[in-house]
């Protein structure tokens, strides 16, 4: 305290320059202290954490323009390109692809001489088109190859015409005439076409009744014959071969299978008269190679003069396969139609799932945050949970497989569904199945982000909700759990997104590569919950690796991951969207 | 500079006191005039100073021999203490001294708490609150409580205030509406809410809010109000408010309010108690206290000489 008041005293003593010039001297001792330290001015730390954020967006958004635009194109129509070889094979397709490469040497010395000095001079490199030139019944392929120091030239023919069929894939060729009961009617393009415009719609529509018929008539009889033959084999299992019951169902299974194959003879009458009405009327093609080719009318799908379509009638094409995309069942081992059924399954086993995994989620970590104790048994029990995210999805699918298809499933089969045994109802891959793997799969990011959301509501709020007396229930569920829920919903997005993303688990719990029917549907009891479904992930993997004829799958799988892509999304706006709502109802205000 | 003379003295008194508190650490020293805060602090079993006056009020509450420990740390030490029907008392006493630990045993929120275990009773209306045999729920209905920070819940202030009748399975719309309106002004708060009801109770202003915790914590018509530095989170006019309320409600309510406002204690209580590292030191009217201490630390303490 002396000390420092004597200071002032002694200060007027010293030359005023001395103090001035220690005083700057310090400055810039510390001016310099601070530009000699790059780390201190915390640049490279900005520059390290926004470079780290690029390079993530930058892949996120590669891959999606990458799936986007090729996802988008696929449906585009594209002109029919006729090539003529040197040899003068005629090649007619779309073109697909290009890309250069090296000739084999083996090719490249039979090729003339001044071919070979081009390719030399382009330093051995080669350009070549890939056309798909269809027409695998007569050729049986569906893609040539057309390098271009083998072609002579391309021509765009007015009136090649791509055709759509329900089997064989695509027709490439030329309308020539059009037969109805094998009459010629019209025997240029223009007027064969103008036929076909004509009769094409009514032609399909009965195409649509007739499978309507065999699907849902058809249908509807064997499901009363097979009820009844489960009624007499569970009398027969229940009261013995002897007895007054199983006779009786025997007598009312002889009725039924007596009624139903006279509606099956009335069905089949129906379906019979629509063929033979179709079959009046047959498009006459040839291809570019002068080959004829008679195609029934209700065998084609769409059929469009690729040279001739304007703008409009390009962008009604695309939409019109977009819609048959979306709403169709698909045809040709899934590599073309529509993915109605994966998108039904993707959604439904999603949704299951969610219903499944939330409110387990949120019972379980309302345990492990509100009553248990904390100590080392928690804690262990929280680690397992953590692990169990990292668990290859695999080994859940095998475990989905054992225990739920085959120890649950196999038990309610034996107890519920003895009659159908030996054939599995339950006992096998389905739909709940499924969404019980991906729950179990998903209930760790559930839990850890339900956990976080209820330790972040203040303990303000709970004792304010003690303080007026309210047990540990009532506090839970008056004030704890509506302020978490936005966080149980945000777990609930993170759980959809995995599940609904999740393809190896599924092709052992019940996706299949065609599900014949619905998991949901008009029969009772509508939701199906035993019966396998389609998933547009193992429809990803399906098409891009099983399919017989991957060149013409390959746009498909990027349409696939689009639409799938598109679904998550979908499906995550609107659980975000429900979030926000939750949370705005708990703004807190500043004071 | 005029203090020195009587630190220094204290000062000179605490080194020869500390060595005698060190050997007996739970006698009493005798000479009740000349205690210091280390000798309350070195005695585990510190006999405190209660003004005769209290003893001819009816007590709602009477705290009787109360210890309490965090774990293995005691936080309260030996607590006597009746609280008087109908009245106002402040708990006073620096940062840490167990004013909100004392009074959060009051309706045992202090139960939540891991490892805390007590010693000792407390009496309401003469029946034990820590018996085995006591309902806690109950217990905490005939108590409401005020909290340091506002803590509305995130519903509609209707919604708020009606919340003890709503969890009891009241739902009686005129019976709440009713309730609520009586509530809210008793709280002071129906002519500024009255409106809007029905919106959300996080809209309201700080001193709003802490109103509205006081008209829920009134809604369920408990015996005694329990307010944990009701006002520290707000401005000056919100605490004036507050403490207007406070003086309507004293006579309908008794009133155990922690504070650390010397003021506010002054102004808003009848009684005061002035607690040093979990012991009670001086309990009193609020006029005496303030003016005419029995102990030296209580003056200090009160006069801003230290704390």
């Amino acid at each position: 305290m002396s000390t420092t008041l004597k200071e002032p005293q002694n200060t007027p003593a010293l030359p005023r320059e001395i103090i001035r010039g220690s005083m700057s001297a310090r400055k810039k001792a510390r001016g310099n202290r601070g530009g000699r330290s790059l780390l201190a001015k915390g640049e490279p730390m900005l520059w390290l954490t926004g470079g780290g954020l690029v390079v993530a967006v930058v892949m996120i958004i590669a891959l999606l323009t990458l799936v986007i635009i090729q996802g988008a194109v696929t449906f585009w129509p594209k002109p029919v390109v006729q090539f003529t070889l040197k040899d003068n094979t005629i090649y007619m397709g779309e073109v697909t692809r290009d890309d250069t490469y090296k000739p084999e040497p083996g090719v490249l010395n039979s090729l003339p001489a001044d071919v070979q000095a081009d390719i030399a001079a382009n330093e051995g490199w080669a350009h070549r088109e890939l056309v798909r030139t269809g027409n695998f019944d007569l050729t049986n392929t569906h893609f040539h190859w057309v390098e271009d120091f083998n072609s002579q030239g391309q021509t765009l023919p007015k009136w090649a015409t791509v055709i759509e069929r329900n089997s064989w894939g695509r027709f490439y060729g030329m309308p020539k005439s059009f037969l109805i009961d094998g009459k010629v009617v019209a025997d240029t393009p223009q007027a064969a076409w103008a036929e076909y415009i004509k009769y094409h719609d009514e032609v399909r529509e009965r195409w649509h009744e007739r499978r309507g018929l065999e699907k849902h008539d058809i249908g509807r009889e064997s499901r009363k014959v097979d009820h009844a033959r489960l009624e007499m084999k569970s009398a027969l299992l229940e009261h013995g071969k002897d007895s007054a019951e199983y006779r009786e169902a025997q007598a009312n299974y002889d009725a039924i299978e007596a009624q139903v194959n006279v509606a099956y003879a009335r069905i089949r009458e129906e379906i019979n008269a629509l063929n033979a009405e179709n079959d009046r009327y047959q498009l006459v093609m040839e291809t570019a190679q002068g080959q004829e080719k008679q195609l029934g009318l209700a065998e084609i799908v769409r059929a469009y003069p690729a040279n001739q379509l304007g703008l409009g009638g390009k962008i009604s094409l695309y939409l019109s396969r977009w819609w048959e995309f979306l709403s169709d069942e698909p045809r040709e081992a899934n590599s073309e139609g529509g993915v109605f059924p994966a998108i039904f399954g993707t959604v439904a086993m999603t949704l299951i799932m969610s219903v499944l995994v939330v409110p387990f989620g949120v019972l379980a970590s309302l345990y492990l945050r509100e009553y248990a104790k904390a100590g080392p048994m928690i804690s262990a029990v929280r680690i397992a949970i953590n692990n169990l995210a990292g668990v290859p999805s695999i080994v859940f699918g095998v475990f989905g497989l054992g225990f739920f298809c085959y120890v649950v499933g196999g038990t309610i089969d034996e107890v519920f569904f003895k009659a159908s045994l030996p054939n599995p109802t339950f006992g096998t891959g389905g739909l709940l199945w499924a969404a019980l793997t991906l729950a179990l799969l998903t209930l760790p990011v559930v839990i850890v982000s339900t956990e976080e959301a209820l330790a972040a509501v203040p303990g303000s709020m709970r004792e304010g909700s003690y303080g007026c007396g309210a047990s540990k229930w009532q506090t839970i569920r008056r004030i704890v759990l509506p302020r978490a829920m936005p966080g149980v919903m945000t777990g609930a997005i993170l759980a959809m997104a995995r599940g609904a993303g999740e393809v190896a688990p599924l092709m052992l719990v019940g996706a299949v590569k065609l599900a014949p029917e619905l998991p949901i549907d008009g029969v009772y009891p509508f939701l199906h919950a035993q019966r396998s479904f389609m998933h547009l992930g193992f429809h990803v993997y399906d098409l891009g690796f099983q399919s017989q004829n991957a060149e013409a799958a390959k746009p498909m799988v990027f349409t696939t991951t689009l639409l799938l892509i598109c679904i998550v999304a979908f499906l995550n706006l609107f659980a975000i969207w429900l979030r926000a709502r939750l949370r705005r109802k708990f703004v807190s205000s500043q004071f | 500079m005029g203090t020195n003379p009587v630190m220094d003295k204290s000062m000179t008194t605490t080194e020869s006191d500390l060595n005698t508190a060190a050997t007996t650490s739970v006698t009493q020293p005798d000479d009740r005039d000349q205690l210091t805060l280390e000798q309350i602090a070195a005695c585990d079993n510190f006999k405190s100073e209660i003004h005769d006056s209290l003893y001819q009020e009816t007590s709602i509450i009477n705290v009787k021999d109360f210890n309490l420990w965090y774990g293995t740390k005691q936080a309260l030490f030996n607590i006597n203490m009746p609280i008087a029907e109908g009245q106002v008392t402040a708990l006073v006493g620096p940062s840490g001294c167990g004013k909100s630990t004392l009074l959060r045993s009051v309706n045992r929120i202090n139960d939540l708490i891991d490892g805390l275990h007590i010693g000792g009773d407390m009496l309401l209306n003469g029946t034990s609150i820590y018996d085995k045999s006591v309902d806690v729920i109950e217990l905490r209905k005939r108590m409401g409580m005020v909290f340091q920070k506002p803590n509305p819940f995130p519903m509609s202030i209707f919604e708020n205030v009606v919340y003890s009748l709503r969890i009891d399975g009241e739902r009686n719309k005129g019976v709440l509406e009713e309730v609520c309106e009586r509530s809210l002004r008793g709280a002071a708060l129906w002519d500024e809410v009255k409106d809007r009801i029905h919106e959300s109770a996080l809209g309201l202003s700080g001193g709003q809010q802490q109103r509205l915790c006081i008209a829920r914590a009134i809604a369920a018509e408990p015996e005694v109000l329990l307010m944990d530095e009701p006002c520290s989170a707000l401005d000056p006019i919100a605490t004036g408010k507050i403490e207007d309320l406070v003086e309507e409600l004293r006579g309908e309510y008794t009133i155990l309010m922690v504070t650390h406002n010397m003021q506010q204690a002054s102004r808003a209580s009848n009684y005061t108690a002035f607690m040093y590292l979990g012991r009670l030191v001086e309990y009193g009217p609020t006029r005496d206290i303030f003016t005419n201490p029995h102990l030296r630390p209580t003056e200090d303490y009160i006069s801003g000489r230290f704390g």
